[in-house]
Formats: structure tokens, C-alpha cells, sequence
């Protein structure tokens, strides 16, 4: 096998070269994890990262990338999205984003992927290598709402992958990266001085009584469904007599185990703050998602090492009397409160736009080296791959963008887009109709 | 009496008002370049804007050292402000109006103005093939309905082609009628267009028996006047020029389509909104002399988006139409200027046609392009101003002036908040005390 290896390295030496080895030299280089390296360079080989700093010598024949007047970033990583999940929200038959069913841990995104899906070389392009997709029970598009799921409360396995590979297998970064839920909580119009997180026509709906109904029994089933889960990990630790495989318990053991992290789907301080709790008795690991408050949950979110992934800063308060600016202001408030936080679109049409909900959040208070650092090594430590991803350091994979400029400005092109050390093509559904409208006669 | 005397008390202290001059700041007029420099403003319009101008002794300083300032931001496709959207009960509802239903307390608006907007054209909705009509507003937070008017703006009137007025009494996913829903034509895109020649038919016929009506008054003949009817007058305004079309619609074969109905009966579309496959008969587009009033990057939320591109503003501008970017959403009607940014990449529009689309452009479309859209002399002292250039993402609004008053300013609002929390906890307080007072248990539902 060995020999067969070096035999196709021996036989293959350009194709090896041209694929996934070459050294970007000249360019101004942004690791995120130390300082940017003025005419610097990035040797890469094998699809990894094996050098950066200033004049790296590079092996004879190795392919030179010359990055003058240009920037070398590490790709970014979207970390809530439904990117294969969905292709067109209105088409029910297109989308898969949330099943049917309270819990569903045993539920795994990542084969339900479409790696052919129009979205994933459009959200390339703009400089995006990584995201998480995840089975939703509410939100996003058409999540839950066309997709069935919209009463579910575990989700299922959310699945970091890279936007190149010609099948789901070849995407995969981490199978079950986190088990996506949302916690229970009390829908409804919440009284005349706050807002619910539903539109008023839908919060109306329900009355405060009938939600915190419903809250409570959505709490008492969780639960129950935690012991069940402890139950069935005890009986098949003590290989009873009897003992039967069920799929959805077994699904909960990594997570019982606290090696695989509960992502959490809650929007206000009362919501995150149950999660906390539920975490604390439960004994496992979150990470709270989509928050559009902090409250007073900053100091026990830190103390606790919580990490958040904020949702799309370019949204509109979440009550009436909100300052106009909270959203935008948000991730300042994480940041001063030391909790450690990525962004997250959960969407497929403008997880592109995912650096400029980072930009926004600077011009509200984020310094701008943490909202790099939350579109590109936070997320990927938060998911656990820090060895293999989110900066340019060397070891690891070597996903890079070529940029005329910063990449939080929308008017930066994305020159040139590596995955794997491997050559990405930056076309798409959308470069392909303007070449040919802009020449039709 | 007595108000009489406060209402000239009050014009004479705004005649009064002192000029007001913005120092310092790099100006991007739109129209006629860039430069730093000041803008001397006078009873609610621009009077001066250059490098060097004479600053009367009497003025209010702005210093914006550092700073840009940019014409306020139009919105050709907005629902804020309005209580109600679609009347969608019928097919032709040109008898309704926005106007009657402003909503001058909607915080959207004051959220718009801090986004740096300062104009509005706030559509009906797009369930029907004809909609309802339109009014153009300016952002003036505090004033009552009727002042929030853009006075002398051009009336306008929805329509709307594709999968919303075909969804309409015919809920996606279903047969046409199925469950308790009854039916409402048209559920295909010809009959959309049918009932758009249908309605024109109509008006013509109407105009016509006015008309008719009118040569007998005037040749001193007995004549019965016209029924009244209120759904065709707004039509036979259009066909007349005198109000403007502003058409919902996505695919390539609809535009033509209403476009070639329009040719037929010999009135303009004066905008096409959303207009998302625009980019595939731009030349069609530009040749019926339409405007294009776009978004920036939606796609893929339903079927007639999928072919969307976020090159459509850039490729119907090179082929020679007016285009606009508009928000059609209380979020994104807040940072008009990141969505033009998009431009440039998506494009290559330089910095002036990437700013035309949030300002000169949409006031062209609006017809409002006399009063608004750029900095110049005579204008109306509509001005927005950002801590750093607005087509960067890291630009944030500091002050935005409408009529040459100030209805935005960041450092007011951040100053107030203290305060407006210690108004709030007084409210909450007191009806926590009246409820505890009141009906001892009962379970009070909120009022929806």
C-alpha cells in the first residue's frame, strides 16, 4: 500500500504539484492567530499549511502563487446554517431542514446534504470554506416551517463541513459536531411590554397561560427524555439482560458522555438562562445559538466557559422599545463580557453575507480583530477542530481566500479560493448568468 | 384665536430658524462630485455646498471633521408605516389606498432614519395584479400622518405579476380551490395578464364616456354625468400620466409581458420592482423607459428567484436603466448603504453609481428628483451623515437632517436612554400596581 502510495507520488510529481502544493509569496498575510506578515509568504503542501512568515524557500518546482497587492486570509467558517439542507425555501420538496418528531437525536444532517446544491459554490465565493449545518426546529430558511419539525425540540446532529467535495463523505469535517436543540420557552405576544420572539400575529395566537402551558410540559419532557437517555447509557454500561439498541438513546451518549456539545437555540436572557441551568443539572456541554439578548447571563456564561454563536447582527430589535441599535451592539456585549463567541447567519441565501454581520457589530463596538477572529479561528475552536482549521498556521488545512482587500467590506473580491491546499473554483450559478446576460446581444 | 396665534408664533420662529452649516465633512453630492468642505443649509433647503462658502455670522455649526455626508437615502419599495398591506380579497383593488391607513407612531420609521433614510414610497401590497395606491413619505418622526406626506409627490399605484397575485385564494402546494378556499382568478401567469387588459379596457371605455360627457357639457347639451367609479380613476390616471405604475414582478416573460400591455394601451410603467430576472430584458426594460428598482443579493426563496443574480443592478445599469435599490423590509431599509456596496463587487460599479442607487436614482423614478436625491443648491436639505465612507460595512449614521431639521442624531439617542429607561420602569411599575388592584386572579389575556 505503501509502496503504491510513493509509486503514484513518484509517477504523478506535477499533478501533485499543480493540486494541492504551492507557495503564495508576496502578500500581505493575515494568520488571525499572531500578527499580519507585510510581503509575506504561505507555503502549503499536501493540502496542509507547512510554513508562513517571510521568505519561505519552497522545494524546487513548487507551484508560486504571487500574491502581490494582495491578502491572504484563512477561509471563513458560517456556523449556523442549512447549506445542502434547502435549496429553494418556498418548495417544500427542496427542503430539508427539520424533521418530524419532539426528539430527534439520531437525526444526521450531514447525509442529507446535496453537495450539487447552487448554494454551495455561490457561499464560496465570497471567501466562506466551513460551515455547520444543522437541522432546525424554527427559523431559518423554511426550517421548520416547510420542512415539518416546527415542534421539535432536539433537532439532531449538526455536521461542520467544507463547501468542496464531490460527496457528502468528501465535505466532512466533523460528522455530529454538536446535537442541534432549542430550548422551550414561553411563545406568546408576553404581555403588553414585551415582545415575543414570534411576530405578533402568530405570538397572539396563543395566550401567556396557554404558552407557559406548553413551556412546562416541553421542559417536563426534556427531562424525561434526559433520564430515559441515562437509563438506556446505564443499561447498556451493566449489558443487562433484555438490552435493546434504540437509535435515539444511543445518539444521546456522546452527549451524556459531555464529548459532543448540545447546541442550543435560544433567543432571550430567560431562555438562555434555563439552558444554563438545564446544562448544570444535566452535566453537559452547550453552546448557546442564535442569542438576541445577553441580559444579565453575561458573568455566568463566562464563568461557566460557554461559547455563543450569534446569529445575524443586521436584524431588527427584538421589542419595540429597544434601543434601534441592539442588534448591531450585541456581539460588543459578548465581547465585553468575555464570553467567546462565532457568527452564524442560519441561512442559506445570505450565509455569504456572513463577514458583514461581523463588520457591523465593529462599527457598534466589536474590535475589529475579534470579529475576524469570531468568522474564523473561535468558531473553529468552539467546534473543536482548532488542530485543523480557522487559521493560517502551520498544520493546518490549508483553507486560504486571496483577497484584493479586507474581507469585512463588501466591495473586497475574493481573487482566489483554496480548500484543502486544492484550487477552488470561484464560478457559479450566479458568475455563469451574468457572463451570459451581460453578453447577450 | 387662541391657536391661530400659536400656529404664527410657531412659523415665524421657524422662518426665524437660524441657517444651519455642516462643516468639515467630505461631501458626496452624487451628482456632482466629491469634495471636502461645507454645506450651508436655509429654510429646509441646500443654498450652497462647496469647498469654501461664506458662513453667515448667524449660522448653527455642524462640525463633521472626519466625517461624510451623502443625500438622505430613498426607499422605492417600503411597508413601513402602514397599518394595513393587501386587500386582497379581489383581483383589481385600485379603489384602496396607503394613504389612508399611514401610521406616523410605526418605529420603523425612526429605525429607517437611523439607517439614513429620509424618503419612502410605501407600496400596497403585491397580492393583487392591481394593487392599491401608493404614497410617497418623508421620515419626519413626530409629525402626524398628513405631514409625513411628501408634499407634491407624484401619486403612485401597485401591480403585481408572478407567483404572489397567482398564490393569492390559491395556496401553494394545493389544487386551485381546494379545502375551504375558494378559488380567485387568476391563478397563472396569463391570467394575470388578462386581468391587467381587462381592468385597462375598463378604464378606457370610463375615460371615454367622460369624455363624451364633457363634449356635450361643453356644446351646452343636457347630459347625464358618468356613474362615479372609484376603482377605474386611478387607472384612467395612468393611462392620463398622471399617476405612476410601480409593478412587483420576478420572471423575464412577465416583465415583457406587462410592459407590452402598457405599450398597448399607451401608458409608461415607471417602475418595475423586485424585477429579479430585470437582467435578461434589460434592453426591453430600457427601451420602454422603466425603472428598475432591485435587491441587492435575494435569491432562492422561491421559484421565480432562483434565476435571481446580485448582478442584476450592475448588468441593468451598463444596458442603460434607471436602477434603484429598495428594502421591501423594515430591516434592510436600514442599511441601504451596505446593500449598494454589494454593487461594486457584484458588478464593478464604481462609488458614484453604487451611491445613485440608494439616492439620485430611486428620486428619478420617484419623479421627486427636483427636490431630493443629491446635494445641490435648491434641494431640499435632505441629509444624511456617517462616521466613516457609507459604502464601507464599518460606516455608521450620526445625523440625519430632513427639510434642513435634524430627526436623527446618534449622540441624542444614546444620551436619552437612561432616561427613557427610567420612563419605561415608571410605566411597567404602575400597570403591575393597577393589575394587582384590579380583578384579584383573573388570568387577563393581552390585548393582540
Amino acid at each position: 500500500m505503501r509502496s503504491l502510495a510513493f509509486a503514484v507520488l513518484f509517477i504523478c510529481p506535477l499533478l501533485a504539484a499543480q493540486d494541492d502544493s504551492f507557495l503564495i509569496r508576496g502578500a500581505t498575510v493575515h494568520p488571525v492567530a499572531s500578527a499580519e506578515i507585510q510581503n509575506g509568504s504561505v507555503l502549503v503542501r499536501d493540502g496542509k499549511i507547512a510554513g508562513v512568515g517571510r521568505n519561505l524557500a519552497a522545494p524546487k518546482g513548487t507551484r508560486i502563487v504571487e500574491g502581490k497587492g494582495l491578502h491572504v486570509y484563512p477561509g471563513m467558517i458560517d456556523s449556523g446554517t442549512q447549506l445542502g439542507l434547502a435549496e429553494i425555501g418556498s418548495v417544500r420538496e427542496s427542503v430539508d431542514t427539520g424533521e418530524i418528531g419532539k426528539f430527534d437525536p439520531q437525526l444526521r444532517a450531514e447525509v442529507a446534504i446535496n453537495p450539487s446544491s447552487e448554494h454551495i459554490p455561490v457561499t464560496r465565493a465570497n471567501g466562506i470554506t466551513a460551515v455547520i449545518t444543522l437541522p432546525m426546529a424554527a427559523g431559518g430558511d423554511g426550517g421548520g416551517r416547510r420542512g415539518g419539525g416546527a415542534g421539535s425540540i432536539i433537532t439532531g446532529q449538526a455536521a461542520l463541513v467544507h463547501l468542496d467535495g464531490w460527496t457528502w463523505e468528501e465535505m466532512d469535517v466533523k460528522k455530529s459536531a454538536a446535537m442541534a436543540m432549542r430550548f422551550p420557552s414561553i411563545i406568546s405576544g408576553g404581555g403588553r411590554f414585551g415582545g415575543g420572539d414570534l411576530p405578533p400575529d402568530i405570538a397572539a395566537r396563543f395566550s401567556f397561560t396557554e404558552s407557559k402551558k406548553n413551556y412546562e410540559t416541553e421542559l417536563r419532557e426534556l427531562k424525561e427524555f434526559f433520564e430515559e437517555a441515562r437509563r438506556y447509557q446505564k443499561a447498556k454500561s451493566a449489558n443487562l439482560k433484555g438490552f435493546k439498541t434504540d437509535l435515539k438513546f444511543e445518539a444521546m451518549l456522546p452527549v451524556l458522555e459531555g464529548k459532543e456539545p448540545l447546541v442550543v437555540m435560544a433567543s432571550r436572557e430567560r431562555a438562555i438562562h434555563d439552558a444554563v441551568q438545564f446544562a448544570d443539572q444535566q452535566k453537559v456541554k452547550v453552546i448557546i445559538a442564535d442569542p438576541r439578548e445577553l441580559g444579565k447571563m453575561g458573568p455566568e456564561l463566562k464563568a461557566r466557559n460557554i461559547s455563543a454563536i450569534l446569529g445575524p447582527t443586521l436584524a431588527l430589535p427584538l421589542h419595540e422599545d429597544d434601543p434601534y441599535d441592539a442588534p448591531y451592539a450585541l456581539p460588543g456585549q459578548f465581547y465585553k463580557a468575555g464570553v467567546k463567541f462565532a457568527f452564524g447567519t442560519f441561512n442559506n441565501e445570505f450565509s455569504r453575507n456572513l463577514p458583514y454581520q461581523a463588520a457591523t457589530a465593529v462599527a457598534f463596538g466589536l474590535p475589529y480583530e475579534e470579529a475576524l477572529k469570531a468568522v474564523t479561528l473561535n468558531p473553529a475552536q468552539i467546534w473543536g477542530v482548532s488542530e485543523k482549521m480557522g487559521s493560517i498556521e502551520e498544520g493546518k488545512s490549508a483553507d486560504l481566500m486571496i483577497t484584493d482587500g479586507d474581507p469585512l467590506e463588501a466591495k473586497t473580491q475574493v481573487k482566489q479560493l483554496y480548500i484543502k491546499g486544492k484550487t477552488v473554483d470561484l464560478t457559479n450559478k450566479h458568475t455563469r448568468l451574468y457572463e451570459k446576460y451581460l453578453n447577450r446581444p | 384665536m387662541k391657536p391661530f396665534l400659536v400656529t404664527c408664533a410657531f412659523a415665524a420662529s421657524m422662518l426665524a430658524a437660524p441657517p444651519i452649516v455642516i462643516q468639515n465633512a467630505t461631501v458626496l453630492t452624487v451628482t456632482k462630485g466629491t469634495f471636502t468642505g461645507s454645506i450651508l443649509i436655509r429654510d429646509g433647503k441646500i443654498v450652497e455646498a462647496g469647498e469654501k462658502i461664506l458662513v453667515p455670522a448667524d449660522a448653527k455649526i455642524i462640525d463633521a471633521t472626519g466625517q461624510f455626508a451623502m443625500p438622505g437615502i430613498i426607499d422605492c419599495h417600503s411597508h413601513i408605516a402602514a397599518d394595513s398591506i393587501n386587500e386582497g380579497s379581489v383581483s383589481v383593488s385600485s379603489m384602496v389606498g396607503i394613504e389612508d391607513v399611514l401610521n406616523p407612531e410605526d418605529i420603523a420609521i425612526y429605525r429607517a432614519l437611523a439607517g439614513g433614510v429620509t424618503v419612502a414610497n410605501v407600496l400596497h401590497g403585491s397580492a393583487n395584479s392591481i394593487g392599491g395606491k401608493c404614497t410617497v413619505i418623508k421620515l419626519r418622526w413626530g409629525k402626524d400622518a398628513h405631514d409625513m406626506i411628501f408634499e407634491g409627490s407624484m401619486p403612485g399605484i401597485k401591480f403585481a405579476l408572478g407567483e404572489n397575485p397567482k398564490r393569492a385564494g390559491n395556496p401553494s402546494g394545493q389544487r386551485i380551490g381546494a379545502g375551504n378556499v375558494p378559488p380567485r382568478y387568476p391563478a397563472t401567469r396569463m391570467g394575470v395578464e388578462d386581468v391587467i387588459r381587462q381592468a385597462f379596457t375598463d378604464a378606457k371605455a370610463y375615460q371615454q364616456s367622460w369624455k363624451e360627457y364633457n363634449e356635450k357639457v361643453a356644446a351646452g347639451e343636457q347630459a347625464l354625468p358618468p356613474r362615479r367609479d372609484l376603482k377605474l380613476e386611478p387607472l384612467v390616471e395612468v393611462l392620463e400620466g398622471k399617476r405612476l405604475v410601480h409593478s412587483h414582478c420576478y420572471r423575464a416573460d412577465e416583465i415583457l409581458m406587462l410592459l407590452r400591455v402598457a405599450d398597448d394601451f399607451g401608458f409608461k410603467i415607471r417602475t418595475l420592482q423586485h424585477v429579479l430576472e430585470g437582467y435578461k430584458v434589460a434592453k426591453e426594460i430600457a427601451a420602454h423607459g422603466a425603472g428598475a428598482s432591485t435587491f441587492s443579493d435575494w435569491w432562492s426563496y422561491k421559484v421565480e428567484a432562483y434565476d435571481a443574480i446580485p448582478f442584476n443592478a450592475a448588468i441593468m445599469t451598463r444596458k442603460g436603466v434607471i436602477v434603484s435599490l429598495n428594502s421591501d423590509s423594515a430591516e434592510l431599509m436600514r442599511h441601504l448603504n451596505d446593500e449598494a456596496a454589494k454593487t461594486m463587487k457584484y458588478g464593478g460599479l464604481d462609488e458614484t453609481e453604487a451611491l445613485s442607487l440608494i439616492t439620485i436614482n430611486p428620486a428619478r423614478q420617484l419623479m421627486l428628483d427636483k427636490r431630493v436625491g443629491s446635494i445641490e443648491p435648491g434641494k431640499d436639505a435632505d441629509i444624511t451623515i456617517f462616521d466613516k465612507h457609507p459604502l464601507s460595512n464599518f460606516a455608521k449614521v450620526e445625523k440625519v437632517f430632513v427639510d434642513g431639521q435634524l430627526y436623527f442624531d446618534r449622540n441624542n439617542d444614546l444620551a436619552e436612554r437612561a432616561a427613557r429607561e427610567v420612563e419605561k420602569k415608571k410605566m411597567t411599575d404602575k400597570e403591575k400596581e393597577q393589575q394587582r388592584r384590579t380583578a384579584p386572579g383573573a388570568q387577563r389575556r393581552p390585548a393582540a
